[in-house]
C-alpha cells in the first residue's frame, strides 16, 4: 500500500466539482469494488439526492446484503449521512430534500407511494448520533415504538419485549432495577444502548447508525462497537462513521463516499490493505478527511 | 515585530482601561436598577397610602324604634304593605331623637344625610328577618354618608380635616357621635361584595371582579387552544413558503398593533355586523382572545422551537406520524413555555382598559354578573371609572382597585413562574 499520491490523483481530486457534474467528468465516474450482492436485502439503483438545487448524492447504486455490516465512510459532507437517511426516508421530514433513484427492502419499493413510512421506519430502524432518548422513563423509552404500531396484545408480553430488547442491546443489568427513572438520566453510553433497545423493540429487518459513538467516550464505544457484533447475527446494519478504526473493527464490508459519489465499495479487509481506487487510498491514509 | 515584554506592558496599560469600563457598566447596570426599584416604591406607597383607608368605612349607632305608625307598617307579611313601607321615616325619627335641637326642614334634610341611603335598607332587611321586631325598639350600626366618611377619616390629618361638603353643622353633629363613641371605623366588607354604585360608601369592587373572571375566562378558553394550535401547525407542519412568511410578519405585526384598534375591530365585526349584545364578558373576551392571541402564538411557538430537534427524530426514527410526534413529545415539551406566554398573556388580557372602552364595558352596572352574557364591567375599567367620579371618597376607592388589580396580576405571574419551575423537564 502507496501512501504516495501520485499529481495525477491530485489533479483528479481538483477536478471533482461540488455541482453540478459536468457531462464529461460524469463519465469518469464509476463505483470500483462490488457494489451488489447475491443476497440483498436492500438495493439501491442510480441514487441521487438533492436540497434544493444542490445536488447531494450522485448517482449511487448498490446493495446492502443480508446480516452483513456495511461501513459507510469518507470526508464531512460527503453526503454518506444523507444516502443512509435516505434508506429509511428520514430525509422526508427535510424541507427542500428530493430523492430520487429506485430504493427496494427485499421486494417492496421503499418509495412507492403505496407503502407506508410508518411500517417502513419499524422495518428499517435508526440509531442517531446524538443519544437521543425521550424525557421518560427507560421503560417508556422502549415501550414507545410497540405502543405506537400495537404489537402486543397483553401487558405482560410488552413487558417481556422490553426485557429482551434491553437485554440484546446490553443495558438490562445495568438498568433493571430502575425501569422507571427517566432515561435521560442514564450515562451516554448507556442512553446510546437505550436508543438501541428502543429501536430493536420493534423487530427492525435493517439497522441504520448514524455516526452512534462520535458522542461518546472510548469505552462507551468499545461497548457500541462490540454489541453492533452481536447484533449483527439478527440484523442487518448500516454504519456511517467518521473513525476509519471503527469502520475496520465492526464492518464486513465498507463503502467510500466522496462529494457525494460512491467510490468503492469493497470487503472492510481489502479497502484498508488494499484499496482499489486512488481517492481511498487518500483518504484512508490520511491525505484529508 | 514588538517583543515580549513590549506585549505584556502593553497588556497591562490597556488593562486599567478595561476594568474601567467593566465597572462603568455595572454600574449602569445597578444605577437602572435602583432607578426602577424607587419608581416601583414611590408608586406602590402612594396607591397604598390613598387606597388602605377604602378597606375601612365609617359607620354610625342608631337606635331604631320600629313604630307601625311611621312605617304605616301592620302587618310585616304583607308583601304589598311592606314593599310600601316609610322605612326612611324611622330612621330620620331615630336621628331627630339622637339630636333633639335640630329644628327646621332644610337642617333636618341635613341630619338625614349622616347615614347612607343604604340604612334604609338595612332596617328593611331586620324587619323581614324578624317580624317580631314591629313595635319595638333596637340599636343598629348603619353606613355613614361618603361625606361624613371622608371628613370622620380625615379628623387626625396633619394638614386639617377635609370637609368638602359637609357644614359645619354637622361637623359638629358628627363630634357629637365621636364624643359619644358611636361612630367608628369598620372593616369595610360591602366593598368587597357589592357592585358598583353612584355612593362611594355602598360602592364595591365584586361586580368588576367577576366581570374580569369571565372576561378572562372567555379569553383563556378561545385564545388557549387557537393560540396553541396555530403555533403547532406553522412550526411543525406549515411549509416554509411565503404565504408562511406573510403569516409570520402579520402575526408580529399585530402584536404590536394598540390594543384599541381590536376595540374597534370588536364594536365593528362583533356588534355592528353579528348584533352581539354589548358591554358583555363574552364579547369582551372575543376581543381581547383577538388581542392576546399573537402573544400566545409568538410564545408557544418560541416553546416549540426550544424542544430538541434530537427528539422528533427519534420519534420519526421509530415511525410516529407526525401528528404522534407532535401531540406526544413536542407539546408536552413545550408545554411549560406555552404556559407561561399564555398566562402572561392573560395578566395582559387583565389590565386591558382601551379596547373595552370602545364595545361598552364602560356602562355603568350595579349588578354583579352571573354569566358571559350579562352586562358587566372589569377590574381597570372600573378603577377608569371611579377616577372620573367627582365625589372625594372614591379618591380611596380608586386606589383600593388598583391594589385588587395588581394583587391578581402578581398572582398570576407568579403562578406563570411556579408552573415553569415546575413542568419544565430537564434532558
Amino acid at each position: 500500500m502507496t501512501s504516495i499520491m501520485t499529481e495525477a490523483n491530485q489533479g483528479l481530486l481538483d477536478r471533482i466539482p461540488q455541482q453540478p457534474v459536468p457531462e464529461d467528468l460524469a463519465e469518469d465516474y464509476a463505483t470500483t469494488g462490488y457494489p451488489f450482492t447475491r443476497d440483498a436485502k436492500m438495493k439501491m439503483r442510480n441514487v441521487n439526492v438533492f436540497y434544493g438545487e444542490k445536488q447531494a448524492i450522485y448517482n449511487v447504486s448498490m446493495d446492502i446484503s443480508k446480516k452483513e455490516v456495511l461501513a459507510m465512510i469518507g470526508p464531512s459532507g460527503c453526503g454518506k449521512s444523507t444516502f443512509l437517511r435516505s434508506l429509511n426516508r428520514m430525509n422526508d421530514t427535510v424541507e427542500g430534500c428530493r430523492v430520487e433513484g429506485d430504493f427496494s427492502l427485499d421486494s417492496d419499493n421503499i418509495y412507492d407511494p403505496k407503502m407506508d413510512v410508518i411500517e417502513l421506519r419499524a422495518r428499517v430502524g435508526m440509531v442517531f448520533q446524538k443519544p437521543n432518548p425521550f424525557p421518560k422513563s427507560i421503560y417508556d423509552n422502549v415501550a414507545y415504538g410497540p405502543k405506537l404500531l400495537g404489537v402486543y396484545n397483553h401487558r405482560s408480553e410488552l413487558d417481556e419485549l422490553i426485557t429482551v430488547s434491553l437485554q440484546r442491546a446490553g443495558l438490562w443489568d445495568e438498568v433493571k432495577d430502575r425501569l422507571h427513572q427517566p432515561g435521560t438520566g442514564l450515562s451516554g453510553g448507556q442512553q446510546q444502548r437505550l436508543c438501541i433497545a428502543r429501536c430493536i423493540a420493534v423487530s427492525p429487518e435493517v439497522i441504520l447508525m448514524d455516526e452512534p459513538c462520535s458522542a461518546l467516550d472510548p469505552i462507551a464505544t468499545a461497548r457500541i462497537e462490540e454489541l453492533i457484533g452481536e447484533l449483527a447475527e439478527n440484523y442487518t446494519i448500516a454504519i456511517v462513521t467518521h473513525s476509519m478504526q471503527q469502520a475496520a473493527r465492526v464492518s464486513n464490508r465498507t463503502a467510500y463516499f466522496h462529494l457525494g459519489k460512491l467510490i468503492e465499495i469493497n470487503d472492510t479487509n481489502k479497502v484498508f490493505t488494499a484499496p482499489e481506487h486512488e481517492l481511498t487510498e487518500a483518504y484512508i491514509t490520511g491525505r484529508f478527511g | 515585530m514588538t517583543d515580549k515584554k513590549n506585549i505584556s506592558e502593553l497588556v497591562a496599560a490597556g488593562l486599567a482601561k478595561r476594568y474601567r469600563r467593566e465597572k462603568m457598566f455595572r454600574f449602569w447596570g445597578i444605577l437602572s436598577i435602583v432607578f426602577s426599584v424607587l419608581c416601583l416604591v414611590v408608586l406602590f406607597t402612594d396607591i397604598i397610602t390613598k387606597g388602605s383607608g377604602a378597606f375601612q368605612q365609617t359607620y354610625i349607632q342608631i337606635d331604631i324604634t320600629y313604630d307601625p305608625d311611621i312605617l304605616e307598617l301592620y302587618d310585616p307579611l304583607d308583601g304589598k304593605q311592606f314593599a310600601l313601607a316609610n322605612f326612611d321615616g324611622v330612621i330620620r325619627q331615630s336621628l331627630q331623637q339622637r339630636f333633639p335641637d335640630v329644628q327646621g326642614r332644610r337642617d333636618k334634610r341635613e341630619l338625614k344625610k349622616l347615614v347612607s341611603l343604604d340604612a334604609a335598607f338595612v332596617v328593611a332587611e331586620r324587619l323581614k328577618d324578624q317580624p317580631s321586631l314591629l313595635g319595638k325598639s333596637e340599636s343598629l350600626w348603619v353606613l355613614a354618608d361618603d361625606d361624613i366618611d371622608t371628613y370622620y377619616k380625615s379628623l387626625d390629618d396633619r394638614e386639617g380635616p377635609f370637609t368638602g361638603r359637609t357644614t359645619e353643622k354637622t361637623q359638629g353633629w358628627v363630634q357629637e357621635l365621636v364624643d359619644r363613641g358611636e361612630i367608628e371605623l369598620r372593616f369595610n366588607r360591602e366593598f368587597f361584595v357589592r357592585g358598583d354604585s353612584r355612593e362611594p360608601e355602598l360602592a364595591g369592587i365584586w361586580g368588576a371582579v367577576k366581570g374580569s373572571f369571565f372576561t378572562l375566562l372567555v379569553t383563556l378558553v378561545l385564545s388557549f387552544p387557537i393560540g396553541v394550535a396555530a403555533a403547532l401547525y406553522l412550526e411543525e407542519f406549515a411549509p416554509k413558503n411565503k404565504w408562511t412568511d406573510l403569516i409570520e410578519v402579520n402575526i408580529n405585526n399585530l402584536a404590536a398593533v394598540p390594543s384599541i384598534i381590536f376595540g374597534l375591530l370588536g364594536l365593528a365585526i362583533f356588534i355592528n355586523f353579528f348584533q352581539m349584545p354589548r358591554s358583555v364578558p363574552l364579547l369582551g373576551g372575543l376581543v381581547l382572545t383577538l388581542m392576546t392571541l399573537p402573544t400566545i402564538i409568538i410564545s408557544s411557538r418560541a416553546a416549540i422551537k426550544a424542544v430538541p430537534p434530537s427528539i422528533r427524530e427519534a420519534a420519526w426514527g421509530i415511525g410516529a406520524s407526525p401528528m404522534q410526534v407532535a401531540l406526544h413529545h413536542v407539546l408536552p415539551l413545550a408545554m411549560p413555555g406555552m404556559l407561561t406566554g399564555s398566562i402572561i398573556g392573560m395578566a395582559q388580557a387583565l389590565g386591558e382598559t382601551a379596547p373595552l372602552l370602545m364595545i361598552g364595558m364602560v356602562a355603568f352596572i350595579v349588578d354583579t354578573p352571573s354569566s358571559i352574557t350579562d352586562p358587566a364591567t372589569v377590574l381597570p375599567v372600573q378603577i377608569f371609572l371611579w377616577s372620573d367620579s367627582p365625589e372625594r371618597a372614591f379618591v380611596e376607592k380608586t386606589s383600593a382597585a388598583i391594589m385588587v388589580l395588581l394583587g391578581f396580576l402578581i398572582i398570576m405571574n407568579t403562578l406563570a413562574v411556579w408552573l415553569r419551575k415546575r413542568l419544565e423537564k430537564r434532558w
